[in-house]
């Protein structure tokens, strides 16, 4: 069910950054590496709405659909283990706000960390999943990974934290 | 006419994302739909280019779907609104993470500056002249903004027929204007 326009679209888009990116960052970046790290990742637009604080601790959410990623220390990059994610979406069990859909995992060893849920389905005009790091050690980031497909039935997104 | 409106309406009711979603966001959401294809038949009784009516009758509909489109937009952000709050006020403010609410939110208020041009038309002291072109520009951001937001949105629906439908407001938009303010008065000159 995707429109070909805005698939060129986000392509040309994010084509036009990354290009963009390599071609002025690229002496920066690599300096901005060498003397503080890996840079934290920062919050997006629209990532906190409907959040609900303090997801329950949950196996899984539904059947079919993953939203996995990683967990590390700005800096040295170190994978971050027990770290709680929050998840939510819009799936085939309902809207957003529905508190079937919210959840939270803990990372593993690898700093990676992953929920099955019911399939997300499109919500305000994009498929997408929220995330969030939103506990005392580091800094509060949310996230809201964007699905490429309607389709897909995973979607994944990284952390890179900083201290509090 | 009425088909080529009703065809996209139709389908749309037909999506499978529908089940997954509650009565406000249903209502919201084929508000827009609704708002859209009345997008069609507007600048075509504007310019009484709809057969089989008589012009003056052509005008007075012309004028009540207005107040169905500005309703239609009205009960498309309330419905959105209980849905998620959070993700309409940034819509509102401009400040979501997806582009098509501001296409959206332009359109939105292109209608409203429409209703106060046409409710405050005499009190303004506005040639008619002028008005005229004023709202043709106006009316022409609110299609172009609506048919952008409309293609960019993955939702209810189908992308065939609304593609179709989109390029057939925006076609009836320009033929109306460039056919009233470009051609007519050439045509006018020539003959002159």
């Amino acid at each position: 069910m995707q429109t070909p326009f805005y698939t060129r679209r986000s392509f040309l888009v994010s084509a036009g950054l990354a290009s963009v990116a390599v071609l002025a960052g690229g002496s920066f970046s690599s300096r901005a590496f060498a003397q503080s790290g890996l840079a934290p990742t920062q919050s997006m637009r629209g990532g906190s709405n409907n959040y609900r604080p303090n997801a329950p601790m949950v196996e899984k959410l539904g059947n079919g659909f993953w939203v996995h990623g990683t967990v590390r220390r700005a800096g040295d990059g170190a994978p971050l283990k027990n770290v709680r994610i929050q998840i939510w979406a819009a799936t085939t069990l309902g809207g957003e706000r529905a508190p079937q859909n919210h959840g939270s995992v803990l990372t593993g060893p690898d700093g990676a960390f992953r929920l099955e849920t019911a399939q997300i389905v499109p919500n305000f005009g994009q498929p997408h999943a929220h995330l969030a790091y939103d506990d005392a050690d580091f800094q509060t980031v949310f996230l809201r990974p964007v699905m490429p497909s309607p389709e897909d039935t995973s979607v994944r997104a990284d952390f890179v934290l900083a201290p509090a | 006419m009425i088909l080529a409106m009703m065809v996209p309406v139709a389908l749309a009711a037909f999506s499978p994302w529908l089940a997954y979603r509650g009565p406000a966001y249903i209502i919201g959401g084929f508000a827009g739909i609704v708002g859209l294809a009345l997008l069609l038949a507007q600048p075509l009784l504007a310019a009484g280019l709809l057969p089989g009516a008589r012009p003056a009758v052509e005008r007075r509909w012309h004028r009540w779907l207005g107040w169905a489109i500005l309703t239609a937009i009205a009960i498309h952000v309330g419905g959105l609104w209980i849905t998620s709050p959070p993700d309409t006020v940034d819509a509102l403010l401009f400040v979501a993470p997806t582009t098509f609410s501001i296409y959206g939110v332009t359109a939105m208020w292109a209608g409203i500056v429409t209703a106060v041009l046409v409710a405050a038309r005499r009190r303004m002291g506005l040639r008619y002249g002028t008005w005229r072109l004023v709202h043709n520009a106006v009316a022409l951001v609110v299609v172009i903004g609506t048919v952008v937001h409309a293609v960019q949105i993955q939702g209810a629906m189908e992308p065939v027929s609304k593609w179709a439908l989109c390029a057939a407001v925006l076609a009836a938009a320009l033929i109306t204007v460039l056919g009233l303010r470009v051609v007519a008065p050439l045509v006018r000159r020539a003959r002159g």
